[in-house]
């Protein structure tokens, strides 16, 4: 008999007596809500339990056949992006208090509801709106969840969004507006890669509930004429959605002072590890306008104060709205996020401070133009396809090299390389071309090797 | 004696200012890598370059703190937080298991953390087989043929499974008729927001007064042509089975519409009952609730949807394969419903839950259902003898399965003291609050424990005796039951700025603002 180390009352004289107090001879008596004929009275093929050491051998076992991009140099991004995560970090949402909390009140989790208002004000500051949601998902779902708000303030049924949205974010979308909203693209400027004013203008109509953009772009570059977009998606009583990454705001014009009026943005960089994309946290702003709050799926929490002088609570704001109490009526979902990752946004961003995160954006921006620099030293590529001023990202065109992205990033394998994301599937009009990500992780001598070994790949 | 007395516990009471309140100008808690002279020297200063319009004028308004003050202020937050691992932690619906720590130290290893979802195959096998393995288990645990990992909550595997059901009927041409999702009111409000944001017409079914469920006529006379499909909890968080689930899948089937079963309450019948095996079309488990991985708070959760072969085709793009030799994410899947969330999945709780799995095995997960019944059903047993609580349907379902829904109606028509005050009073005892119940309250003045096989019974023996000292106290002094919590962190809160909107302030610069308004 099985005695398990997480079960206390699993040993019999335990179980007896706890049947004996509830009346009962058995504790299959306890199951008589289901039917005899359908229960499962069979074994389970699965394998046999493990000890805890066990446990670990296999797994560690199985994961060393990983090798991770600390292992190899990685120039992927593309949504999830390599960065440096402090230490501090990792100590604060391993605390086991965190870690296990759920769905207390206030009362009994007061910690976790300020450390949610800490992290809705740094994501605030960083975007220049005064309402955030609580978290979510991932740049993705929250971009759908920004354009479903818009279809229900206007009660229009188009959305319009750039070329060069990330494809990947782009299917989440049309999941999320899937028979209820049409997606239309705008071209970008074969040029510059901005957004196309003129077709922006010819596209957009009385029936435009949103326009959205990124910036930067998934393909790395800043769109310049952002408030030009805000203004003419106002014209036309459209909302102007914007998608962030954040650290690029220690340098950039925050989509608030150009007229956004939804923001959101992936929070992954601000301290999250990458775990094969499984650490995404995304975050959601708008403006401080009921009218637009209505319709935030999610939970909205504010500050506010207690019959006790000098101390600070927090409660749920127009909690009607949501799901929870609204079930259909809210035509939206919400519930479990990505609340320990907020938690963890908000002590990367206290490290940082105003000055860290200006200077980090600034190296980031530094080492990624010397890559820049370096590749497109090397016969045969074209980087990046746009004149434009790019971020941490870029893209590698190897058309004249007629070597496929696959080929190459095979042959930079061999030297622990990860070259970038192939992109050519995705955007058959810019060629043989891959998505390369630099960030503040990479060192001068890993810019080098990269060079180095494109190179000879090409040759 | 005090209510601080009686209660014998307090919370961490540190009056700990908004992080916006400490530090001072200049401090720094992090030191950015730094560039090398040669990449300086070769890009020249590329923030001038930056476009004039898009250059950020005014830094943000981020804390100034060094690395210390940082730690001890949300270490002191963590602090004033309760978790599982901090005390008696029931909160019904939730599953409020322990979540082992050995799980937690592998899930930490940087052979996961530090992987790129793009990464070559070649470079990923460790965790791709992890994640085909666990995909295989749960088919193995719900008797359905193929699971997607991508969802990242409750609500939203419902939501990928509406558009499933939507798909299905898509491809059948009959869409455009088939709006209708039935689903019943004493499932998880998601059951009818999900299948709503996907585009459906809800239709909510009500319980009997006698079974606590949907009469089988009820359902007969809600089906219809336009009838998509049916998605419903099961068992309900009130701790019945609805056991009409066979009869009800036979009349959505004949009515040509899909069943999906939400089994964010799957920790009673876990090796017990496979809903597939019923006929069940598509269904969900919650990792963090059935498979331990940690509530973090409000997540990163992880709910895994399964279907039947027949609607496997529509699943989210990708899922993990195995080609006899190695391991791979199939993305050519032509009927899928594509993206419901970026890249596979919450893959640390995939881990966790493999391990979890791994620890028990078939017997152990017999062990885990039979224990929950066991502790719920021992908990019931206790709280149904203190004066003002009664168990609705207890005639009908006096055993109930992981949990059970209490009503404090007589409580509060007896002594004025409602299901808020005893929730907010159990605190006083060092516990967590409980569940009271999902939207809308069917039951009246509703409490809703559920004790997972990890609550040793003496914590079950605490929580009773708990709970009759404060139905004494609603009988003989209901004030200090009103006016709790008297040994929390805080004092009463006020609520004003959840409906105000010159008092609500999502952020502290809008906080900042709202107070000089006011001033003025």
């Amino acid at each position: 008999m099985l005695i398990h180390p997480y079960i206390p009352n699993s040993d019999l004289e335990t179980k007896k007596e706890m049947l004996r107090e509830i009346g009962v001879k058995s504790a299959e008596e306890l199951f008589a809500d289901i039917p005899e004929k359908i229960r499962y009275n069979k074994r389970l093929n699965l394998p046999p339990p493990k000890s805890e050491y066990e446990v670990r051998r296999h797994v560690e076992s199985l994961l060393s056949r990983n090798k991770t991009s600390g292992e190899l140099v990685s120039f992927l991004g593309a949504g999830c992006w390599p960065h440096y995560v402090p230490a501090v970090c990792d100590e604060i949402n391993s605390r086991s208090e965190f870690l296990t909390a759920y769905a207390g009140d206030v009362y009994t989790d007061l910690g976790r509801y300020q450390a949610f208002f800490e992290f809705q004000s740094m994501i605030g500051e960083l975007v220049a709106m005064d309402v955030v949601s609580f978290p979510w998902y991932d740049w993705g779902t929250v971009a759908g969840d920004a354009a479903r708000m818009a279809l229900m303030i206007t009660d229009r049924h188009e959305i319009l969004v750039p070329r060069t949205m990330s494809p990947e974010r782009l299917a989440i979308l049309q999941t999320y507006c899937e028979g209820q909203a049409d997606i239309k693209l705008i071209n970008n400027d074969h040029e510059s890669g901005q957004i196309s004013l003129e077709d922006l203008k010819s596209k957009i109509s009385s029936k435009t509930a949103a326009v959205y953009i990124e910036n930067p772009t998934y393909l790395g570059f800043i769109e310049t004429e952002a408030d030009e977009v805000s203004h003419i998606a106002h014209q036309y009583g459209a909302l102007f959605i914007v998608g962030v990454e954040p650290l690029s705001l220690g340098l950039l014009t925050p989509p608030g002072e150009y007229g956004a009026d939804i923001v959101c943005g992936e929070g992954q960089p601000l301290g999250m590890h990458m775990y094969f994309g499984g650490a995404l946290l995304g975050f959601l702003a708008c403006r401080d306008d009921e009218k637009l709050m209505s319709t935030v799926p999610h939970r909205l929490i504010t500050i506010t104060k207690t019959a006790t002088k000098g101390e600070w609570g927090f409660t749920y704001v127009l909690p009607e709205r949501t799901m929870f109490a609204a079930r259909e009526k809210a035509k939206s979902f919400t519930g479990t996020a990505t609340a320990l990752w907020a938690i963890t946004a908000a002590v990367y961003l206290s490290l940082l401070g105003p000055k860290g995160i200006r200077e980090l954006a600034q190296v980031i921006m530094e080492k990624s133009h010397y890559a820049i620099k370096r590749v497109s030293e090397i016969r045969g590529v074209k980087v990046p396809a746009f004149k434009a001023s790019h971020f941490k990202e870029f893209t590698v065109n190897f058309d004249s090299s007629r070597k496929s992205v696959e080929e190459i990033n095979r042959k930079l394998l061999q030297s622990e390389i990860i070259g970038g994301k192939d992109i050519s599937k995705e955007f058959p009009e810019l060629g043989n071309t891959s998505l390369f990500c630099v960030t503040e992780i990479h060192s001068r001598a890993d810019i080098d090797k990269l060079a180095a070994a494109l190179q000879e790949a090409l040759q | 004696m005090t209510p601080r007395e009686i209660g014998g516990y307090h919370a961490v009471a540190w009056k700990e200012p908004i992080i916006y309140q400490l530090g001072r100008e200049g401090r720094r808690g992090y030191r950015v890598p730094p560039v090398e002279e040669e990449i300086k020297a070769t890009v020249g200063d590329v923030v001038s370059r930056l476009p004039d319009k898009m250059r950020r004028k005014m830094p943000p308004d981020l804390p100034e703190l060094s690395e210390p003050e940082v730690v001890r202020h949300f270490l002191r937050l963590s602090q004033q937080t309760y978790g599982v691992d901090t005390g008696i932690h029931i909160h019904g619906t939730c599953t409020m298991k322990y979540s082992p720590k050995i799980n937690e130290a592998v899930s930490r290893s940087p052979k996961i953390a530090e992987l790129h979802p793009l990464q070559d195959p070649e470079t990923v096998q460790g965790i791709l087989r992890i994640m085909y393995e666990f995909q295989t288990w749960l088919c193995e645990l719900s008797g359905m043929d193929e699971f997607s990992l991508q969802p990242r909550g409750g609500a939203h595997a419902v939501f990928s499974n509406a558009h499933i059901i939507r798909a299905y009927h898509k491809l059948k041409g009959e869409l455009d008729q088939r709006n209708e999702m039935i689903t019943t009111v004493l499932s998880h409000p998601c059951n009818g927001g999900s299948p709503a944001a996907a585009g459906f017409k809800v239709v909510t079914l009500y319980p009997d007064e006698e079974t606590g469920y949907p009469d089988i006529e009820a359902l007969k006379a809600a089906v219809s042509k336009r009838t998509a499909g049916l998605m419903m909890t099961d068992p309900y968080d009130t701790g019945v089975f609805d056991s009409n689930i066979e009869e009800y899948v036979k009349i959505i089937h004949e009515a040509g519409g899909l069943v999906a079963i939400d089994q964010a309450n799957a920790n009673s019948i876990l090796g017990r009952l496979r809903i597939g095996d019923v006929g069940v079309d598509l269904c969900h488990f919650n990792l963090h609730k059935s498979f331990s991985t940690p509530h973090a708070s409000t997540g990163p959760g992880s709910a895994s949807i399964g279907a039947k072969q027949e609607l496997s085709k529509f699943l989210p793009i990708p899922i993990v394969n195995f080609d006899g030799k190695n391991y791979y994410l199939d993305h050519n899947r032509p009927h899928s419903i594509g993206k419901v969330a970026e890249f596979y999945g919450v893959i640390p709780n995939v881990l966790r839950a493999y391990a979890w799995i791994m620890t028990m095995g078939a017997e152990g997960i017999r062990e885990v259902s039979e224990v929950a019944v066991i502790n719920n059903n021992y908990l019931i047993n206790r709280l149904i003898g203190i004066r003002g609580i009664s168990l609705p349907w207890q005639k009908a379902h006096p055993f109930r399965l992981q949990e059970a829904r209490f009503s404090l109606q007589k409580l509060k028509e007896d002594t004025g003291v409602g299901v808020g005050d005893v929730n907010r009073r159990i605190i006083d005892f060092g516990l967590q609050d409980m569940e009271t119940s999902h939207e809308p309250w069917i039951i009246p003045e509703p409490l809703t424990p559920e004790p997972p096989e990890t609550t040793p019974k003496e914590d079950l023996d605490r929580i009773a005796e708990v709970l009759r000292r404060i139905s004494d106290e609603a009988y003989t002094n209901p004030e200090i039951v009103k006016t709790a919590p008297h040994n929390a962190a805080i004092s009463r809160i006020d609520q004003t700025p959840s409906s105000e909107p010159s008092r609500w302030a999502m952020t502290w610069r809008a906080y900042l603002k709202k107070m000089k308004s006011d001033r003025k």
